[in-house]
């Protein structure tokens, strides 16, 4: 009787090396246990000439070819095909021209719902050659700006922009550059402009990387900008940490400087500017305008009260402008395309006055626990929720939303119930958070909200300048009730003192740093108070993250005895000899959760700590 | 060069808008490869010194290799785009050393898609 079913399986070298054979073996075996072998034959055959897929194995006369076939997909194929008959998906071979042809960019979500007006040249363009530039409509708006515009028509363009400082501040470039150029003229001194490219948010990279992709962006606009403002005089103020962005910036700077885009007489006008670089030695509060004026004047970097403006008195006493290089950067497509189009983009209505929304776009540095993690330009506006799902891609492994915060790390963080709040720089500012320069952190549901307020109190406490009394103790006095909390010995009343200090430095503090230092800790008390209850009046940490609030126990139910938690531990705090079931010794256990990931059968447990003497 | 007037500036434009975007020149091909301290940080150098080795080798002189900033995608890099001339850019992903000589070999010689690391085609939406 002839069989129903012939398997052909390729006995070809380079299967064979694939364990062909053993492939051939477990079906025979298969086929017997199921008793198919009156019924179904395996033929190992000579080489079946597709070697880069194999182990090839053939089922005639259905015609299915399985490609990559191990022993354990054998067992399978013999269940599902030889006696259901239902081919197996998964090990089908698809030729590559019935693959589903790569996507277009638009239709991937992180690039279709970003709209690239700063960033417009990234990945373009290389930020190293100035001709690139100019190949894409570069240095086209500073010529408008220098034969076809008076400084006043400029400052007008910019007012009516709408645009606003993305350093975070949000005040609105065009009134800042007029009273500049008011203060200049009324004086008589000249005015320096400034370029603020002293990023130091943990987590934020947004202007490192416009500087480092789109360089002659940001000189253009600072051109621009000294044109309206009148001034000869430039300064980017760039962090040590970029060494990329400042050789480039240099590069970028040199080139102009050969072109005669910077120098004296610029194309051919009665214009003479000149940008220089200057370095900050890595101090976070280099930032605060008025410290990093303090620090370019080569003084110890502390901020000044502000009731003296900087745009009136500000380096060397001169008059001075700083716009952070975001900024910047969106000023020649201001010039170049009008303020209407700029305003065609964005939220609230900025015809009345530049406070009264937020237009264009902002570029955000987007990472901790999403999917996607990168650097991406959105319309002002754009629901918070697009930002983390559709652009992010949502939480990676299967776990849940729990926080953002946005605005670097007095910032605040945002709960779910935020995320269709708007972005823009009103929207967070009501809801306890801010725009900040655009540094934009997920959390997930293993993320300790106290531990999270505590990791940056004490960035800022260590960056705190000192100067003034709220600021320096105030952080002082926060990071010590943060620790309390997290280590289990808080008290009743530390949330109280918590919102105390911080409404005291939310008034007083001399500088902006100092002002929103306690947004971390505010934020996450209006909105994560019952994470800091828990861990006061119970000693637990719902997310499992302080250790002093949680323990490790080893499931006996799992546990086989097989030592290799024994070996990942540093401390030799497990007990147990090989094929009984281990245990933790509390007292040398330094909960560094080595041994879970060390444990093949998930047989180690995070627990809440127990009270029990 | 000298200083510039506003004549030059637009002469330069034309010039290096027409190779930028391989209209004319001797290249049918572009390989931009993405790097901003995140690609960098990946390995986008050694991605690059493969590429630059690998073309030498070969002795091709219709494919402009260049740099340009960060792509976007930062948990993707090192990333690259190849552009062949006419044809829509493709971004890659994940990139290694063997990864872009493969890249090499079936997309700018062989004008196959390498599929296994292609993220996408097209260009970004600019405003």
């Amino acid at each position: 009787m002839p069989y129903r079913t012939n398997v052909l399986v390729c006995a070809g070298t380079g299967c064979v090396s694939g364990n062909s054979f053993g492939v051939a073996q477990t079906l025979e075996n298969e086929i017997r246990k199921l008793g198919l072998d009156q019924e179904v034959q395996v033929i190992r055959t000579g080489c079946q000439g597709f070697c880069a897929e194999g182990p090839i194995v053939i089922v005639q006369p259905d015609g299915i070819f399985y490609c990559g076939v191990q022993q354990k997909d054998a067992v399978y194929i013999a269940q599902e095909h030889l006696l259901k008959g239902r081919p197996v998906r998964k090990l089908l071979y698809s030729p590559p021209a019935e693959k589903k042809p790569i996507p277009a960019l638009k239709d991937i979500p992180f690039f279709a719902k970003q709209r690239l007006v700063v960033l417009r040249n990234r990945g373009a363009i290389d930020p190293e050659r100035i001709d690139d530039y100019i190949a894409v409509d570069g240095y086209a708006a500073l010529v408008k700006a220098l034969t076809e515009m008076t400084p006043e028509q400029i400052l007008g363009e910019i007012k009516k922009s709408g645009l606003r400082g993305r350093g975070g501040g949000g005040f609105p470039t065009g009134i800042k550059w007029e009273t500049c150029r008011k203060a200049a003229v009324s004086r008589a001194v000249d005015p320096v402009v400034v370029c603020n490219a002293d990023e130091g948010d943990p987590g934020a990279f947004m202007d490192r990387s416009i500087i480092e992709s789109d360089p002659h962006s940001v000189v253009e606009g600072m051109i621009i900008g000294a044109r309206a403002i009148g001034a000869k005089e430039g300064f980017v103020y760039i962090r040590h940490e970029y060494p990329i962005a400042r050789e480039r910036l240099k590069k970028a700077l040199d080139q102009a400087r050969e072109y005669g885009l910077l120098g004296e007489n610029i194309f051919g006008t009665m214009m003479n500017f000149d940008i220089e670089i200057v370095q900050g030695a890595g101090a976070f509060v280099c930032g605060e305008s008025t410290a990093l004026m303090a620090s370019l004047e080569g003084k110890v970097g502390e901020p000044r009260a502000k009731y003296i403006h900087t745009v009136e008195y500000g380096y060397k006493n001169r008059p001075t402008n700083l716009n952070n290089v975001e900024t910047w950067a969106n000023v020649p497509l201001i010039i170049n395309r009008g303020a209407e189009w700029f305003t065609s983009m964005g939220s609230g209505d900025v015809s009345e006055n530049p406070w009264g929304g937020s237009s264009g776009t902002k570029v955000f540095s987007l990472v901790g626990k999403v999917k996607n993690t990168g650097l991406i330009e959105v319309p002002m506006g754009i629901p918070l929720r697009e930002i983390v799902f559709d652009i992010g891609g949502g939480i990676p492994e299967g776990r849940s939303f729990k926080a953002v915060q946005t605005g670097g790390p007095s910032g605040g963080c945002l709960p779910e119930s935020a995320l269709d709040m708007p972005v823009d720089f009103d929207s967070l500012t009501e809801a306890g958070s801010m725009m900040g320069s655009g540094g934009m952190i997920v959390m997930d549901d293993q993320t300790c909200m106290v531990d999270v307020a505590r990791y940056f109190i004490a960035f800022l406490t260590e960056e705190s300048c000192g100067k003034c009394v709220p600021c320096r103790e105030g952080l002082r006095s926060s990071l010590d009730a943060l620790n309390r909390i997290t280590q289990g010995t808080g008290k009743p009343d530390d949330i109280g003192l918590l919102r105390e200090i911080g409404e005291v430095m939310q008034d007083c503090c001399l500088c902006a740093l100092g002002t929103s230092a306690a947004n971390p800790v505010l934020s996450t008390i209006q909105y994560f108070k019952d994470e800091y209850e828990a861990h006061i009046n119970k000693g637990v940490c719902p997310a499992g993250v302080c250790t002093a609030l949680i323990e490790y126990q080893i499931d006996p139910e799992k546990c086989d005895g097989c030592h290799a938690c024994v070996h990942g531990c540093s401390t030799n705090a497990i007990i147990g000899n090989v094929k009984q079931v281990h245990f933790i010794d509390k007292e040398k256990c330094i909960k560094c959760g080595a041994c879970v990931e060390a444990c093949k059968r998930n047989g180690i447990l995070k627990v809440p700590r127990s009270h029990a003497a | 060069m000298p200083r510039l007037s506003i004549e030059d500036l637009k002469k330069i434009r034309e010039e290096s808008k027409a190779t930028l975007t391989l209209r004319s020149g001797q290249a049918r091909a572009k390989i931009t490869v993405h790097m901003g301290t995140c690609g960098i940080s990946a390995g986008a150098r050694d991605v690059m010194g493969a590429l630059l080795k690998e073309i030498e080798k070969l002795g091709l002189t219709d494919v402009i290799v260049t740099t340009s900033g960060c792509a976007g995608l930062c948990s993707r890099e090192p990333m690259a785009t190849v552009e062949l001339r006419g044809e829509a850019p493709v971004k890659y992903v994940d990139l290694k050393p063997e990864r872009i000589l493969r890249v090499l070999r079936e997309h700018v010689l062989e004008g196959k898609v390498v599929v296994d690391f292609a993220l996408a085609s097209g260009c970004e939406t600019t405003a």
